[in-house]
């Protein structure tokens, strides 16, 4: 078969069917989301989903490993974080089917609130971690990864980058290996009770060992020699940047198995080269072990520990090759991301925008664009579920320091609502917080890409479930005003809001108005249009910040191919100039 | 021959994806290595986007960083301007002759800077062109991606590889006719 060309992440999914992986469960979060989105077209061979959580989707993924079959997990790179519990323990208990954890990290944070170097996660939680560098290792790897973990009995973190995520390569493919999977049998090594997990962290370090010794032969590692001058350490992505940047003659040492780090292998490399360069993005996560075995290397010295690296970067940082560039002297106006047009999300964001008394903690999300200008709605933005609870701190500070004018809302997504929110929502009402959880339902995970969660009605391998209602739970917990409301219909948000400030009992709302994106939807789609004879030129219609409503000539001008006619900026008008018609 | 790096730049939603999806397909069949990067995500909303495409006989980086690349293909002139330092100094611009105001240029905050063509013109060699009006003229806007790919084409002189068979397998077969169009309407305009 030819080589194709595919994604990392499309090449890791091809690499879970071909490692004859059975169960995987993960949450979306960019770079890791097309992980997933590639596995349904294997579903004859191996079970798909969308978990609620990160969290939830490890210790899926990890039950099916020790009932012996080979499973995978893959989140985002903050993902972990919400998955370290069950990662770490995990990593005592040890597997029966060999059980993989994508880590995708997002160095320059193209799409996230953070830059971690995860790999410290497979350092801290004692763990073996494979890196590829292109979307063939991506594949190959993987399918190491598996015997690794099988071997030395633990789970194994494959980390990966956005450009390994989404860059693409050629890519050859195999076969799928069925692997026999023992009659299960109970095990107590899985019960992490004190008296076990003392045991087992002995064993843990011993396994390390043995893996290290491995390390040191293992195929993942690779010598390539080219002379005695220059020698280049390095792993993951940055190995491509320093095959471009590094000149002819320079000898490598490329790292598939970064933890542990084959401490051997890198001192017989270290000898045979006169200066030797550590060459990795973000933190110096082997330059430190390698310095600290005793090895003298040179490396973020020169390159430094912020944001993505370039072959041009490596030269001018290590050899001061500075690139020639050329300023043609014009200043490009920067394009911020904006909520769509039509986005259910800028009724509520315009609503609570205009109360100077509101204090709105925000969450991750299509709908952190609330903070942007000119609807500048956001008071805060922290992790997954943050919404809630960030909200429910902030009223108890008012509280106690009497700043009685502020009323305090909570806000989510319906997605990170299942994913984290609903703990939060418990917290608020059982320890009696001041807070208005708002649930923005749009039916769909927006942000990622359009990932189905359990209130969109079906799952990853396209089967209908039934749809879990956000009101319902809410009302289980005891919120005794449930407001549903349409965030696009601008009175009905304002009353909905006032509503919920004023309310002397529990209150809560949902917005609820799908994503237009969905396209299983038929969606109402029209035009809205500019009385340019009744315009002021006043500029309310701009409030709203709508990317198809704009300013010509003093007065206010919708474009036509980008409208949906959703008619926020009709409601906002005080002219009437503004009018819906059909498309 | 050298490795090549060509950059497609414009704002989300105009087609580059695909566009450089032809490219590397055809890249493909004349049997070069190719890489190509391209990022996801919060750029998609209405954000400046850019994709990378790297081919020769062996390539490693699916990423360039400043001075490095032989050619741009701008769907929007700012955009050109924007990404103008990642062109090496005697690298050529494809530059679509047409205005995407921003968020902020369009609520009147900032203003669209004046002159992007004819600076991109003083310093490299450019092949302007207006691919919508072009893409217009043979009926359907959407086209106007493959009009810039056949500038493209021409530009780098890759006249080798049989671009008709690459597109008509790429796009959808009912868009095929006009992307056929598209292609030859943008390698004669330049």
């Amino acid at each position: 078969m030819d080589p194709v060309l595919l994604s990392g992440n499309e090449a890791i999914a091809r690499g879970a069917f071909e490692a004859g992986v059975k169960v995987c469960s993960a949450y979306p979060g960019t770079p890791s989301t097309e992980i997933f989105e590639n596995l349904p077209q294997y579903k004859d061979a191996l079970y798909c989903e969308w978990a609620p959580n990160e969290k939830v989707a490890v210790e899926v993924a990890y039950g099916a490993s020790i009932a012996g079959v080979r499973s995978l997990s893959a989140m985002k790179h903050v993902g972990v974080n919400v998955a370290a519990d069950p990662l770490f323990t995990a990593a005592y208990n040890g597997v029966c089917g060999g059980f993989v954890i994508v880590s995708a990290d997002d160095p320059s944070m193209h799409s996230s609130q953070n830059e971690q170097d995860n790999r410290h996660y497979a350092r801290a939680a004692k763990i073996a971690m494979v890196e590829p560098s292109d979307s063939q290792e991506c594949l190959d790897f993987l399918k190491e990864a598996y015997a690794i973990s099988e071997q030395f009995d633990m789970p194994v973190m494959f980390r990966i980058t956005t450009r390994v995520a989404h860059s693409k390569s050629l890519v050859t493919f195999g076969e799928r290996t069925e692997r026999e999977v023992p009659a299960y049998k109970r095990n107590m090594k899985y019960v992490s009770s004190p008296a076990n997990a003392y045991k087992n962290h002995a064993k843990v370090e011993a396994n390390l060992k043995a893996l290290e010794a491995y390390a040191n032969t293992s195929p993942l590692n690779k010598e390539e020699i080219n002379g005695s001058e220059i020698g280049v350490i390095t792993a993951s992505i940055a190995y491509e940047y320093a095959k471009d940047a590094f000149p002819e003659g320079t000898s490598f040492l490329k790292l598939g198995l970064t933890n542990p780090l084959p401490m051997d292998l890198i001192k017989a490399f270290a000898k045979k080269v006169k200066k030797l360069y550590i060459v990795e993005e973000l933190d110096p996560f082997m330059e430190e072990q390698i310095k600290a075995a005793g090895v003298e290397c040179v490396g973020k010295e020169l390159i430094g520990n912020l944001y993505e690296l370039n072959p041009q970067l490596l030269r001018e940082r290590i050899f001061g090759e500075k690139p020639e560039t050329v300023d043609v002297g014009v200043k490009p106006v920067s394009r911020p991301p904006a909520l769509c047009p039509g986005c259910p999300h800028r009724g509520f964001f315009y609503t609570v925008g205009r109360h100077k008394n509101y204090v709105v903690a925000g969450d991750i999300g299509c709908y952190t664009l609330g903070f942007a200008p000119p609807l500048s709605a956001l008071d805060s933005c922290v992790c997954m579920g943050g919404g809630f609870t960030v909200a429910m701190g902030m009223a108890k500070a008012f509280e106690a320091s009497g700043q009685t004018d502020k009323k305090v809302f909570g806000v989510v997504g319906d997605s990170t609502f299942f994913h984290s929110g609903m703990t939060g929502a418990a917290e608020i009402i059982y320890n009696k917080g001041k807070v208005i959880p708002v649930v923005l339902d749009n039916s769909i995970t927006g942000m990622t890409g359009h990932q189905d969660n359990p209130g969109s009605g079906f799952t990853l391998e396209g089967e209908i479930a039934e749809k879990l209602k956000i009101e319902d739970i809410l009302a289980s917990y005891g919120y005794k005003k449930i407001i549903i409301v349409d965030p696009q219909d601008l009175k009905a948000m304002e009353a909905a809001v006032t509503e919920a400030a004023e309310s002397e009992v529990p209150a809560a709302i949902i917005t609820r108005r799908p994503c237009l994106l969905i396209k299983r939807i038929k969606h109402d789609i029209g035009k809205c249009e500019v009385d340019t004879n009744k315009c002021i030129g006043c500029r309310k219609c701009l409030s709203v910040g709508c990317p198809s409503v704009m300013v010509e000539n003093k007065k206010a001008k919708i474009d036509v191919t980008t409208c949906v006619g959703c008619t926020v900026c009709a409601q906002v008008c005080p002219m009437g100039a503004i009018t819906r018609k059909e498309k | 021959m050298e490795n090549k790096s060509a950059l497609l730049v414009g704002v989300g939603g105009q087609g580059a994806i695909l566009t450089a999806k032809v490219l590397v397909t055809g890249l493909m069949r004349a049997g070069y290595d190719v890489k190509m990067s391209e990022v996801h995500g919060m750029s998609q909303r209405g954000g400046s986007v850019s994709t990378q495409v790297h081919w020769g006989k062996k390539v490693y980086s699916p990423v360039i960083g400043f001075g490095a690349a032989d050619i741009i293909v701008a769907f929007e002139k700012m955009e050109a301007v924007r990404y103008a330092n990642y062109l090496k100094p005697d690298g050529v611009a494809i530059i679509n002759d047409y205005e995407m105001a921003s968020s902020t240029i369009a609520a009147g905050m900032e203003k669209y800077p004046e002159g992007c063509l004819e600076a991109m013109q003083a310093h490299f060699k450019v092949f302007p062109l207006n691919a919508e009006k072009i893409a217009s003229e043979l009926g359907n806007v959407k086209c106007a991606n493959i009009v810039l790919f056949g500038s493209m084409v021409k530009a780098l002189n890759m006249t080798d590889i049989d671009w008709d068979a690459v597109i008509s397998d790429v796009v959808p077969a009912k868009f095929r006719e006009l992307n056929l169009r598209a292609y030859h309407a943008g390698f004669d305009a330049v």
